[in-house]
């Protein structure tokens, strides 16, 4: 074999090797979750808030979690919805087309990705203090919020710019306003992106727990008010791994598994929304 | 001077940047014929074609100048209200672009966004136009379908009746035809022949024989510059220019 | 024009306006968060700011919040030290998976495994923790450590770079795939066409026409690891001392921020504290993120943002 091919060999066993590793990483953090979590899953945890002694080993489950961060992720996605959406159909369809200023937008939303979340909390907690709040449902949900604005906005952005122009040229030539236009037309077009842009944003939401230590607290009644600290469950995991004793630890796998399932499940959504509402669409 | 030409262009120009697009075009665009926009690509025929209902102007950086008078009315006029200006044009471009929505509320689309609620005169509409366009036969039973199911060259008819639905004098077509199969090619192009009894109608193409069967009016545009405008026959088979002559005659292309 | 339809008319072309108004300050303030955010922070963490020297804040290893100094040299070096080591275990990784992913891998296999590092990406935080406690900890421990005659708890630097680096590895090869991918089929023709090898033309024409994009994409994965919080926390052993190996225990920045809340504000001076550490982290992962997008925005991948 010359020299040449011999090179090439190498990397290329390098290369299937190193996707093998990553596939191989990958079934082994889900293999591990499962594997220790299934046994400690029961049906009690998804529907009983702790009791007394839970975190001693005794009986309850965490429902208070699952819960909080169904509202908390939920109702920041709806938050972040609200400015996400105006801003993405301003940059593609009221500004001018490859403007200064959805160049400069772009490259901000693309810069305030990159925060870590964990800033994002500090960011959070000063802006609890400042409305004098204490940790909460609402200040948990204005910081993940702020936490999935990027995100979203980006991901959203990618699906409506591929909206072609002659599309939205077709509608305003039928006399229709840039407001009909981004309403009537884009957002029917992006439908099932938009979709999936959501999904995304909760998804990364649900699963972040830098941001809520300093603003959601924690709790082990169920949610009831805005203004009341709220359970989350990447928290919930974190405490309770954090004890020694068994039966405790192993709740914690199984919530692990629990909001593991949950973002498995989003993502599968989001694949089958993208097929299911592509009918209108225009290609 | 006193015109009653639909559309009438003096002294327009088009920068796209530094990039002098169009320049000092100055026409009169004659009511009820087919006027077809000759030259080769990147000539500016399709930014001419724009420049008539202000589909410029989502586009960055481009700067225009002069004047285009339809009906009357200077439309860069910075008074000027946009919507009303792009009623009165129907619009076909290179590819169909149905709206993302049924093949009914495609046509019913601009009627109710200038305010026509009442359902019977809506079915009114559409039955009407999907006739004009000739596809009322083969959706009329499927008026709810997805428009996106539709075929390329149904879907170029859907477009053409959505864009008359809204009452336009002038049908503007950015080479309607370029996407589409022979056979739905002619289709469209019979449709022009007959809607140029009620209509103004301008297209741009670069098909030379499609010039010839549809054009009673010719404009060529070379460089952004236009170089002859006449009567079809006189542009097509006695051109006054040099420059006319080799496009015609395919020198230049 | 009747009456009626002037009305809306009217009403629409007011919509029109209005709305474009309003979305425009909307944008334009949604742009302002990042700046928002940066004074938030920079204004907290003025008190610790005028007690001490920003000199001695920096590169001072003396932490005693209780006694009022506070040296961050520590956690700047942990965070230096596990960022370095995810990174040096992520890049080669990376890059080869995202040559043969762009490069080598039949349409199939593409279109199963996008998804599947789709799923490495979405895994919370928390859980690749418990992996890293569960796997890499006692892996250490029991099996690297002793190879390398040392003693460790397992909970160290090292742990903390390769939980790290697996964290960063969805993040890298999606970019890197794409920017690859970027690369006009044509410089790849043209290459081959003058009898290079496959390899040879991925190594000269494609790795070098791409590089400017994988360095970014690079840049952003270290970003990405510089600010990861949960995870690391748990796998690091949090000493907040100077680690001198890879089976020291380290002490990252955000594990401290994250791990601080309970006691901040019963300290004075130590929420201010702990805000600047963010603040610092904060301006370096700015920092990173800009250089690495302009070099996305760049001549080559502008159509990224202007599309």
């Amino acid at each position: 074999m010359d020299k040449r091919s011999l090179e090439e060999n190498i990397f290329k066993t390098l290369m299937v090797g190193s996707t093998l590793l990553i596939l191989a990483v990958l079934l082994m953090i889900l293999g591990t979750i499962v594997v220790k979590g299934l046994p400690f899953l029961s049906w009690s945890m998804l529907t009983q808030a702790p009791k007394s002694g839970y975190y001693l080993g005794k009986e309850g489950g965490i429902l208070n979690a699952i819960l909080g961060s169904l509202y908390l992720t939920g109702g920041a996605t709806i938050l972040a919805f609200f400015i996400s959406l105006p801003v993405t159909l301003y940059l593609n369809v009221y500004a001018r087309r490859g403007s200064r200023l959805v160049y400069v937008t772009r490259f901000v939303f693309d810069v305030l990705w990159g925060i870590p979340s964990i800033v994002y909390g500090a960011f959070g907690f000063t802006l609890m203090l400042f409305f004098g709040l204490h940790t909460s449902l609402l200040a948990g949900m204005i910081t993940v919020a702020f936490l999935i604005l990027p995100i979203m906005t980006r991901s959203m952005d990618e699906v409506i710019r591929m909206v072609p122009n002659a599309l939205l040229d077709a509608s305003y030539a039928l006399g229709a306003t840039r407001w009909e236009t981004a309403f009537k037309v884009v957002v029917r077009q992006a439908l099932p992106g938009i979709l999936t842009a959501v999904l995304i944003a909760f998804g990364r939401g649900i699963g972040d727990a830098a941001s809520l230590i300093f603003t959601a607290g924690f709790t082990d009644s169920l949610p009831s008010s805005l203004f009341r600290p709220v359970a989350t469950l990447p928290l919930t995991i974190f405490f309770q791994f954090s004890t020694p004793i068994p039966e405790v630890r192993g709740r914690a796998y199984a919530a692990a598994l629990i909001l593991t399932i949950i973002i498995l499940i989003i993502s599968v959504v989001s694949r089958f929304l993208t097929k299911r509402f592509a009918r209108h669409v225009v290609r | 001077m006193e015109s009653n030409a639909h559309i009438r262009v003096n002294n327009l120009n088009v920068f796209y940047g530094k990039d002098h697009a169009l320049k000092d075009i100055s026409v009169e665009i004659p009511n009820k014929k087919i006027t077809v926009i000759i030259g080769p690509s990147g000539c500016g025929k399709t930014t001419l074609l724009k420049s008539f209902n202000r589909l410029l102007d989502p586009t960055d950086n481009v700067k225009v100048t002069g004047e285009v008078f339809v009906d009357g009315e200077n439309i860069y006029d910075p008074n000027i209200e946009v919507t009303h200006i792009r009623k009165k044009m129907g619009l076909l471009s290179q590819k169909p672009y149905p709206l993302p929505m049924s093949i009914y509320d495609n046509i019913a689309y601009g009627p109710r966004l200038h305010g026509e609620k009442n359902k019977k005169k809506l079915d009114r509409i559409v039955e009407h136009f999907l006739k004009t366009a000739s596809l009322w036969e083969e959706v009329k039973n499927k008026l709810s379908a997805p428009a996106s199911r539709l075929s390329v060259g149904q879907q170029q008819r859907l477009c053409l009746a959505r864009g008359l639905a809204v009452g336009p004098e002038i049908i503007l077509g950015d080479e309607p035809t370029s996407a589409l199969d022979p056979k739905s090619s002619q289709h469209i192009e019979k449709r022009f022949l007959e809607l140029k009894q009620h209509y103004t109608i301008v297209i741009v193409t670069h098909i030379l024989r499609q010039t010839k069967r549809l054009a009673d009016y010719v404009l060529f545009l070379y460089m952004g510059r236009l170089i002859e405008h006449g009567p079809a026959q006189e542009v097509l088979e006695n051109p006054k220019q040099e420059m006319t002559r080799e496009y015609i005659q395919g020198i230049i292309s | 024009m009747s009456e009626e339809s002037l009305g809306v008319q009217r009403r629409r072309l007011f919509w029109d306006r209005a709305s474009e108004k309003l979305l425009y300050l909307l944008v334009i303030s949604s742009g302002l968060i990042v700046l928002l955010i940066a004074a938030t922070l920079y204004f907290r963490s003025r008190p610790v700011l005028q007690m001490q020297p920003l000199r001695s804040l920096l590169f001072s290893l003396d932490w005693h919040p209780s006694r009022g100094s506070f040296g961050f040299l520590p956690f700047i070096a942990g965070t230096l030290w596990v960022t370095c080591v995810a990174m040096a275990l992520a890049i080669p990784v990376c890059l080869l998976t995202s040559i043969y992913i762009a490069e080598y891998a039949p349409k199939k296999f593409r279109e199963w495994i996008n998804p599947l590092i789709d799923i490495l990406a979405g895994i919370p935080s928390v859980v690749y923790g418990i992996w890293g406690v569960l796997v890499i900890v006692p892996f250490i421990k029991e099996w690297l450590a002793p190879l390398f005659h040392v003693s460790s708890t397992g909970y160290c630097v090292l742990a903390g770079g390769m939980v790290l680096a697996v964290m960063v590895f969805p993040f890298i090869i999606h970019l890197s795939t794409e920017i690859l991918k970027a690369v006009p089929q044509e410089l790849r023709d043209a290459s081959l066409a003058l009898g290079a090898t496959k390899w040879q033309t991925i190594k000269n024409v494609v790795m070098r026409r791409a590089m400017p994009g994988i360095v970014a994409a690079i840049v952003l994965g270290i970003s990405r690891a510089l600010g990861e919080t949960i995870a690391v926390m748990m796998v690091v052993g949090n000493v907040a001392r100077l680690p001198k190996s890879l089976f020291d225990p380290a002490y990252p920045l955000p594990a401290l921020i994250a791990n601080n809340y309970g006691e901040m504000m019963s300290i004075p001076l130590y929420d201010s504290a702990l805000l600047f550490a963010s603040f610092i982290l904060l301006l370096v992962v700015l920092y990173f993120n800009v250089v690495s997008r302009m070099i996305l925005s760049g001549s080559k991948w502008s159509s990224y943002y202007y599309g």
